[in-house]
């Protein structure tokens, strides 16, 4: 087979070639995905706090009014993730999507939607918590750290 | 006008925290998914507030800073700081979870409902 093959036609070494596919490899996007990080995780505090200014000026102090605002906003991120909107925006947005607390949200129907199939006990039932399970763990547990840690400094 | 108080700072300190999170997910490696990020925000926020350093981004950004997964970190931290103070150590136990009880149940509550109601895409 071998003698039947064209002669190569780029007479460079093995490392020139890992030169070349190097420089001529797509820079890695992370500029670009900053940006929609930037404007989209932006954008979703921007209207966090436009609900919690609503909520404030409905009679609720500031904590219950964050607070009622972060539940709206867990139950808007779990609708859009229901309608397939929110994987979409997530495309674009990479972290801007995943690090408020809609993302949050997301990553708590998507996996229980994906696995509905599996039943409601070990499929949505279990999945809900693929990703909020290790957050709750890893949260709960620090918190009771920093606690014990703080009574025994005060 | 009053709604639109606070805007730019919750908009530009959140940015800013995502972009933190973008920069995790695309310097490090493939293996660092997601859910690493959740974990690393909510632990991070939780050691920050801990460490009263997550007050003042709360002060100057609103929003900004309690909507992302660091701010329910700083909740955590908070609640079970403040649980000790009011209860002693007892509250280290029940302080995080129930500041942040209203969140997590929400969560759950929303989550399991939209399963139920919604099938997958696709």
């Amino acid at each position: 087979m071998s003698q039947n093959m064209r002669p190569p036609t780029l007479k460079i070494t093995p490392e020139e070639y890992k030169d070349l596919s190097t420089k001529l490899t797509p820079k890695p996007t992370v500029l670009k995905n900053c940006i929609w990080a930037f404007f989209v995780g932006g954008l979703i505090c921007a209207i966090g706090q436009v609900i919690i200014n609503l909520f404030v000026a409905g009679g609720l102090n500031q904590t219950q009014a964050s607070t009622a605002a972060t539940a709206l906003l867990i139950f808007l991120g779990a609708l859009l993730t229901g309608l397939g909107v929110y994987d979409e925006i997530g495309k674009y947005a990479g972290a801007g999507s995943i690090v408020p607390v809609t993302g949050f949200a997301n990553s708590i129907v998507s996996p229980a939607l994906e696995f509905k199939r599996e039943g409601y006990v070990m499929g949505v039932g279990a999945r809900l918590f693929t990703v909020a399970g290790p957050v709750l763990v890893y949260g709960i547990a620090t918190s009771i750290v920093v606690g014990i840690i703080y009574y025994f400094l005060h | 006008m009053f709604v639109f108080r606070m805007i730019i700072p919750a908009f530009l300190v959140g940015g800013v925290i995502c972009v933190i999170g973008q920069l995790l997910m695309d310097l490090t490696k493939p293996s660092f998914t997601p859910a690493h990020v959740l974990v690393t925000f909510v632990t991070g926020g939780a050691i920050l507030g801990a460490l009263g350093w997550y007050k003042p981004l709360i002060e100057i950004g609103g929003a900004g800073a309690s909507v992302p997964l660091s701010g329910f970190g700083y909740s955590l931290a908070k609640g079970a700081m403040d649980a000790v103070s009011r209860e002693g150590l007892m509250g280290a136990l029940s302080g995080g979870v129930a500041a942040t009880a209203v969140g997590i149940a929400a969560a759950v509550l929303f989550g399991y409902l939209v399963s139920i109601a919604f099938n997958p895409k696709g």
